[in-house]
């Protein structure tokens, strides 16, 4: 009998206290400040450490605005904006003339930062960089290549001991723009993949183990020996990943890092269209990357909600100034001077 | 003693070891279950755990303050809409019922009960989200709502058969109307049962993930009312789980081991009442 | 003056009496109104749920009709989608836990029920039932940091050195594989199975067993060949039940199967379940042909879970039936 009562009231008690927080917590209305203005935004894993840093700090210079990044992949970025279930979205991946066609209105790109895509591994005993050409990448993910020791890999990389391992080839199970980075690339650097498997935020792959965002891939590359797997170049540093040089059109073997992606970027900045929609992948130039990215917000053109279309603006303006000493220590990229210019001025068509 | 009786014995011994071997590894597994998670979660548990939002990806120091609330929001939006038709449905089945109809509800509460929580999100996602065009803690409070009825009908009705016919006979030859003698004295009597039904309903859905996922989303910062986006402890430990940063291990194993107590707590509290057997006072 | 009369229903004063009279039963059909309502809810909730899926995977049943089914390419790019990787998924590495969880289980519950004393039996149920409280995303917690190591690392090399012959055996080890699915699986569904036989084996009569033994049969002997038989429907029952549990799992599965929409021979493969794709495509399906394979897909899943547990009933009345018939 007073076991029970005791169980009784110790549920009755953390049932009030629950009630008690949750009621606190969700009616400041006590409180002198007004609840903060919730803005919805989803979308890329790639640049998702950056971003969540600039909506901490934005929230911290703005107390009452809360931006609430959800990091579910590109193609649920795009899905999420064109259902209209979120504010804005985030995608690596420009939206192609089709698909701006499916949304019934009108979306405008905002590059953000740009990050480099390296392929990350996980081989017993090898912690040095190694040296990957595009064909031995293409042919790892078409399934071609097996094993570590294969001569397309070794041939690159002259004195390393690569064991006679098994490749265990990861992918993303999501929508990623990640992955339309590297496909893009893949597409550009082999034929056989571009009429095969083609470039997409989701691709019929030919093999492989599916990670969910660039987390889920780092994750089990971590916990996988054996494992090869594409991840933007930070998840790779903060995870202690090694990372292999991929070989570039001027034919270096180069490393992904702030200058190489910059100098990627450089080139084909100039030629950029009125919208900012470009494909960097394999750019020319003998010290750039050549899996490197623009990565975008999409905005819509016209935002109803005044406050939220002001906040929003704010922070496209707060972006492209201060957010953007931020990214260099995030590994990611500045935009080049000249882009954002025009983004400063493209920030008014949104009205 | 011939050679096919030893032979026999000697299975006799063999097999019936085997079957306490089958058990004891199945009772050691729940040991292992809690004894890791108490000895790596316990280890990350901090104060900054339950009090501090998520940190920005790769620093650490983060907690899961909102999920906690988020989590205990989102059980109380469910028990408004599962708690009242669970109940009350038992109460029709075991009171009022007429003999189809009652079989119908019974029919389509055990069907409920089959169907895989994450078919159950599809459903507040159509008719929640997609009208209402952004996610929600009301859509995952719905979901998980809709989940719990069918052990609340389940229970509920169970608890009020095992009265005795002879008290509502009792009450209703005094004059006492239909209603108020379920209100009054067969509801009082099953109490304790219906306490339970409420209390395993709730460990149930606390630990749900696959319904929230495209329903209460996620959310990184407190959520205020009850149509934004909300986080919730079982999807950060999903999130976490899968993702590389060490941190966000430690925090996962802290989650999980916060979520499996609460889980614990309420389905041990409720078989304790119930295995005390039904009694005809009021608490 | 009494306003009330002390009998109710016999000869009594007109006017307020009836007025009385006419309250109590307004509030018994208000009352019966309510629980009716509430009863009624949850067929209205059901039908709904149905409803939305069916109507909300209008464009993949139209564009692919039966071929859904059969078909092996899941391509969100080209619009090509086939369920048939993710059934095979759903169906195996539930066949796999049955395989693993039903001896197990039995095993475990023949002992409760037979060989243990009563008070370490009700201890060990009450312990195991808790198991089967513990929440799925927890389960496969420990199956990325615990199950999925210990798979990669010391029983899928036993297996192929032992066993590699086999195509099943066949393949790279990944740790995260059909073979993990099917682990997983089978450690959330062995509760079920546990409570449910041992309560059906110890409702089989003191005679039987006594019969047996009377006779001169070993303990195990009167278990396995008559106690067991007397229970099997009830254990069956219980299979099925465990079976539908495993086939909607969703969380657990995921974490360790490896998500790979490809059929394989090899259970060292990654495989994909119906549940596992939905959570992990829902919310970037580009395209409402591609959201409504989705919903398809959980239709599938929804109509495979209703039929399972519909056999679960159907074997469950039968035997009553029987039973009843034999007297």
């Amino acid at each position: 009998m007073r076991l029970k009562s005791a169980l009784i009231s110790i549920a009755l008690g953390a049932a009030l206290i629950m009630a008690g927080v949750i009621t606190l917590v969700d009616f400041p209305a006590a409180a002198p400040a007004p609840s903060p203005l919730l803005i919805n935004a989803a979308g890329a894993t790639f640049p998702y450490p950056i971003y969540s840093k600039w909506f901490t700090e934005y929230n911290r210079v703005h107390p009452d605005i809360q931006i609430n990044y959800q990091a579910i992949g590109s193609g649920g970025g795009i899905r999420q904006l064109q259902t209209g279930t979120v504010d804005f979205g985030a995608s690596d991946m420009p939206l192609n003339d089709q698909l701006l066609n499916d949304f019934k209105f009108k979306v405008l790109h905002f590059p953000t930062v740009l990050g480099a895509v390296v392929p990350a591994y996980n081989i017993q005993g090898i912690n040095q960089e190694l040296n990957f050409t595009p064909q031995a990448l293409a042919d790892i993910y078409l399934g071609k290549v097996t094993k570590w020791n294969d001569p397309a890999i070794a041939d690159a990389n002259p004195g390393v001991n690569l064991p006679n391992q098994d490749i265990v080839v990861v992918h993303r199970s999501d929508g990623s723009g990640t992955t339309f980075v590297w496909t893009d690339f893949l597409c550009k650097v082999n034929g056989v993949w571009d009429a095969k498997v083609g470039r997409n935020t989701s691709v019929n792959w030919p093999l492989g183990l599916g990670g969910k965002g660039n987390e889920g891939v780092a994750g089990l590359v971590k916990q996988t020996p054996g494992a090869i797997g594409y991840v933007e170049l930070i998840y790779a540093l903060q995870n202690q990943i090694p990372y292999g040089r991929v070989k570039n059109p001027a034919g270096i073997f180069i490393k992904a890092d702030l200058a190489s992606t910059t100098a990627a970027a450089a080139a084909e900045s100039k030629t950029m269209p009125a919208d900012f929609r470009v494909s960097i992948t394999n750019a020319q130039g003998k010290g750039a990357y050549p899996i490197c990215s623009f990565t975008y917000l999409l905005i819509p053109a016209n935002i109803q909600d005044t406050t939220k279309k002001t906040v929003i603006k704010d922070f496209l303006h707060w972006m492209l100034t201060t957010g953007q000493n931020e990214v260099e220590g995030l590994s990611y990229a500045k935009l080049p001077e000249d882009v954002v210019a025009r983004e400063m001025k493209a920030i008014a068509e949104i009205n | 003693m011939s050679l096919r009786t030893r032979w026999r014995k000697v299975v006799n011994v063999i097999m019936l070891s085997l079957s306490g071997v089958c058990a004891l590894l199945t009772v050691s597994i729940l040991f292992f279950i809690l004894g890791y998670l108490v000895w790596y979660g316990g280890k990350s548990l901090n104060w900054a755990f339950f009090t501090h939002l998520p940190a920005p990806v790769g620093e650490s120091g983060g907690g899961m303050a909102n999920a906690i609330v988020g989590s205990g929001k989102l059980l109380l939006l469910a028990s408004l809409v599962g708690i009242p038709i669970g109940i009350l449905g038992g109460v029709y089945l075991a009171e009022f019922g007429g003999k189809t109809f009652s079989f119908l509800v019974r029919y389509t509460t055990d069907l409920l009960n089959g169907v895989p929580s994450i078919v159950i999100g599809i459903f507040a996602y159509t008719i929640i989200v997609v009208p209402m065009k952004h996610f929600s803690a009301l859509a995952g409070g719905l979901a998980l709502g809709v989940m719990m009825i069918p052990i609340a009908v389940r229970t509920t009705e169970e608890s009020l058969r095992a009265v005795p016919g002879t008290l509502r006979e009792g009450a209703l030859a005094l004059g006492t109307s239909k209603w108020k003698t379920v209100a009054t004295v067969v509801m009082p009597a099953a109490m304790r049962g219906i306490v339970t039904a409420v209390m395993l309903t709730l460990a149930r859905v606390a630990g749900e993930t696959a319904p929230l996922l495209f329903t209460a989303f996620g959310n990184r910062f407190w959520s205020s009312g009850w149509n934004q986006p909300i986080a919730s402890l079982p999807v950060m430990i999903y999130t976490y789980a899968i993702a590389p940063y060490d941190d966000w291990h430690r925090q996962a194993w802290a989650a999980g081991l916060i979520l499996l107590a609460l889980v614990l707590l309420a389905n041990i509290g409720a078989r304790l009442m119930v295995s005390r057997g039904i009694s005809f006072r009021r608490v | 003056m009494a306003s009330v009369p002390v009998t109710v229903g016999r000869a009594r004063p007109q006017g307020r009496a009836r007025a009385f009279v006419e309250r109590l039963r307004r509030g018994d059909n208000v009352a019966h109104l309510i629980v009716w309502l509430a009863a009624a809810s949850i067929i209205v909730v059901t039908v709904m749920l149905v409803y939305q899926l069916y109507v909300n995977s209008a464009l993949p049943r139209h564009k692919f009709g039966l071929s859904f089914f059969l078909g092996k390419t899941w391509d969100p790019v080209r619009g090509e989608f086939g369920a048939l990787p993710f059934i095979y998924g759903t169906v195996v590495s539930s066949a796999l836990a049955l395989l693993l969880a039903v001896p197990l289980g039995v095993g475990a519950a023949i002992f409760l029920s037979e060989l243990a004393p009563p008070r370490i039996s009700n201890a060990t149920t009450f312990v195991i039932e808790l198991l089967a409280a513990v929440p799925s995303v927890i389960y496969g917690l420990l199956g990325i940091f615990i199950s999925v190591p210990l798979l990669r690392t010391v029983v899928m090399p036993f297996l192929k050195t032992t066993l590699g012959f086999l195509p099943l055996f066949k393949g790279p080890i990944f740790g995260v594989s059909m073979l993990a699915g099917g682990f997983v699986l089978a450690f959330m569904i062995v509760p079920f199975i546990i409570s449910v036989s041992r309560e059906v084996l110890m409702a089989v009569p003191v005679e039987q067993r006594e019969a047996a033994l009377g006779v001169g049969a070993t303990k195990w002997e009167s278990t396995w060949h008559v106690v067991v038989p007397y229970a099997r429907v009830g254990i069956l029952a219980s299979v099925f039940l465990a079976l539908a549990r495993a086939l909607g799992e969703t969380m657990a599965v995921t974490m360790v199967i490896g998500n790979d929409p490809k059929i394989s021979a090899s259970l060292f493969a990654p495989a994909y379940s119906i549940a596992a794709v939905i959570a992990n495509e829902f919310t970037e399906a580009t395209g409402d042909l591609y959201l409504q394979a989705l919903i398809e897909l959980g239709l599938v899943l929804f109509l495979i879970t209703i039929l399972i547990n519909g056999l679960a009933r159907l074997v469950i009345v039968a035997t009553t039936q029987k039973g009843a018939a034999q007297g």
